[in-house]
């Protein structure tokens, strides 16, 4: 059995954003980028899977530019087997991601695709979705627990107010929520390791790609709230709720 | 051309998240119809004829369509869409988990999470966390949204006369077969949609502590509860009452925070709340900067005191 994972490069999420000058993207000079969290925990799943005997090759691919080789090289460590970069010139939306990673899957064959549920960038959470629609593949998103057994995959999704369980026909495509796994640490003999591993990278000219795009007329940071007040006591803050009529 | 609202059912009938989409939609300045599917729903589509604003309900009723399965709902979706300029959904599991499957079947570039409609093709939507807000236009054609559904308020559940049309169902994917649903039995508001929410952070120590100190405010408050996902992560709370970013975002009247220390992630999914109050030891913690009213104090001093106070009064 074969696992996709695909995984973006994405500003660190202990990083505050801010507008860039030109009012168009947000500030990426000199910011610390990292891979996408939940595309981590989606390494992490495949890895496991390999460990357990349950897969047999785990590969990593990202739609980006050069400078992915960075997280492709972190899944590399983790325990991925190769890594593919789709170099593109830019970052690209949702749509376009997804048409790229159709064409890898097609190339690849793999029984499943995992996914993060959401890059917490654009907080899109589209594209898992659309690549199983392309696929016409099954699709199981926001994954807390994945079981693999006799061609098909059993998905605990988490859902508004509770769980959902679904049996899914393989190959299918499943996006994963932080509640998955606690990814592994990386340990430098690892790294090491993961510096023999192969990065093939494909110009993204090589694929025939053309999706429709939103076009971004301002990126701007949301409206502040007015400045808050520290209260001295219970008392008044009872006061000071009454005074908003926000108390039922 | 009209606009058509993707329905979304529970046990109750229409959630109160599609209403917020019909009133979302209806500032797409275009006629809206709503889509109910789902297995003998016939008495649902008729009660949704009576909602506001909708001038069509489109009822199609299969078997496959009972669990909200995106790979029987989107072939349905690809065959309406040629009637209809747009389609919309509440940014729910269920609209995020279809929506974008019919969007890419389309070849259509969809926009998640709608926070405000500037014009038919022009929309804001929150990115990192609610750190940033960018204004997008889609290509025109074709438009696929789903609204975040605490920005845009409920339209009423009657008052309305549409049409009632019924539609034949699509076939059955066969790829998927849905098992069980597991669904916490709430015995007070929903996250999403109370009025009052209090939430606790990973301080509050263990599940017993979170629930003996959080639950008798609550009930004087008649709150929803929340949590960070420290405190869940802990085994404190349960999955669905994390409150953020990869939770469930809140927009209640009132939001009281006890022991949370305001990471933007907590932070992105409470912003909209009209009044927040956060209580906490240290001064410093990143909450105060979105708080209306803070309290520099320890939380098991502050609850006993506030929910005295109330009852008091
Ligand atoms: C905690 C957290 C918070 C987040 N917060 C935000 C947030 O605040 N704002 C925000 O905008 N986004 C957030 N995201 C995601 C994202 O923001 C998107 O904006 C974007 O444009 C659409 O692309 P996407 O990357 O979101 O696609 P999504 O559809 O969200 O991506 C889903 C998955 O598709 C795969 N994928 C997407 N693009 C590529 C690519 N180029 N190469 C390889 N694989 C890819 C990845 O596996 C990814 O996890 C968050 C993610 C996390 C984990
Ligand atoms: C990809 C990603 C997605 C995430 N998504 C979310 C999300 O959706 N929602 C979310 O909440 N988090 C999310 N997080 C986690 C987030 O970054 C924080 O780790 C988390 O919100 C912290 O929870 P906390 O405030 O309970 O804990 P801490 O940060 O440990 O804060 C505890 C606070 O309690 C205070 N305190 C301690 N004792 C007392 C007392 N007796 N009285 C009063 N105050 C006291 C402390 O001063 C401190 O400020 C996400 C993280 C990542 C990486």
């Amino acid at each position: 059995m074969k696992i996709l994972v695909s995984i973006k490069r994405v500003v660190d999420y202990q990083i505050r954003p801010r507008p860039a000058q030109d009012g168009l993207d947000v500030e990426l000079t000199n910011v610390k980028m990292s891979i996408n969290p939940f595309d981590e925990n989606a390494v992490e799943g495949a890895v496991r899977l390999k460990e357990a005997g349950v897969a047999s090759e785990v590969v990593v691919v990202a739609v980006g530019t050069a400078a992915n080789q960075d997280v492709l090289r972190h899944a590399l460590a983790m325990g991925a087997d190769r890594a593919i970069l789709i170099e593109t010139p830019a970052v690209v939306q949702p749509l376009t991601a997804a048409k790229y990673l159709q064409a890898i899957v097609q190339r690849e064959a793999p029984d499943l695709v995992l996914t993060g549920k959401q890059a917490i960038d654009d907080d899109a959470a589209e594209t898992a979705q659309m690549l199983a629609g392309l696929l016409n593949w099954p699709q199981a998103m926001f994954a807390s627990s994945i079981q693999l057994a006799d061609g098909r995959a059993t998905v605990v999704r988490e859902i508004d107010g509770g769980q959902e369980t679904l049996s899914l026909q393989l190959p299918a495509v499943i996006s994963v929520d932080l509640r998955l796994n606690e990814p592994r640490f990386i340990k430098l003999p690892a790294l090491m390791m993961a510096k023999k591993k192969p990065i093939e990278t494909l110009p993204a000219a090589d694929f025939s790609v053309s999706a429709p795009v939103l076009t971004v007329l301002q990126i701007a940071e949301p409206p502040a709230r007015k400045p808050g007040k520290i209260l001295n006591n219970v008392a008044e803050l009872v006061a000071a709720l009454r005074a908003e009529k926000v108390l039922p | 051309m009209s606009v058509l609202v993707i329905a979304e059912l529970d046990s109750h009938g229409i959630k109160a998240a599609t209403r917020s989409a019909i009133c979302a939609a209806s500032q797409l300045g275009e006629d809206v119809h709503l889509l109910v599917t789902g297995n003998d729903v016939a008495g649902i589509a008729l009660e949704a004829t009576k909602i506001a604003g909708v001038s069509k309900v489109l009822h199609a009723d299969a078997l496959a369509y009972a669990h909200g399965l995106a790979e029987n709902l989107a072939p349905l979706l690809v065959q309406l869409a040629v009637n209809y300029s747009a389609l919309v959904a509440a940014a729910t599991s269920f609209g995020k988990n279809v929506l974008p499957r019919a969007a890419a079947l389309l070849d259509v570039a969809m926009v998640s999470e709608v926070i405000q409609i500037i014009n038919a093709t022009t929309f804001v939507r929150p990115m990192y966390a609610g750190n940033i807000n960018a204004t997008v236009v889609a290509p025109a054609g074709l438009r696929i949204l789903t609204i975040r559904p605490t920005v845009f308020e409920a339209v009423a559940a009657t008052g309305g006369a549409a049409a009632l049309e019924t539609l034949t169902a699509t076939a059955e994917s066969g790829q998927t077969t849905w098992l069980s649903r597991d669904l916490v039995q709430l015995d007070r508001p929903e996250l999403a949609t109370a009025r009052v929410v209090i939430s606790g952070g990973r301080s509050l120590g263990s599940a017993e502590g979170f629930k003996s100190t959080l639950t008798p405010l609550a009930d004087v408050l008649g709150a929803a509860i929340g949590a960070t996902r420290a405190a869940v992560d802990a085994g404190m709370a349960p999955n669905d009452s994390q409150v953020g970013q990869t939770g469930t975002v809140v927009a209640p009247e009132l939001y009281m925070a006890f022991g949370v220390s305001g990471a933007a992630q907590h932070v992105g999914g409470i912003k909209d709340s009209k009044v927040i109050v956060a209580v906490n030891i240290d001064a410093d913690a990143p909450i105060f900067q979105v708080a209306d009213y803070g309290l520099v104090a320890d939380l098991f001093t502050v609850i006993p005191e506030l929910e005295a106070a109330l009852k008091a009064e």
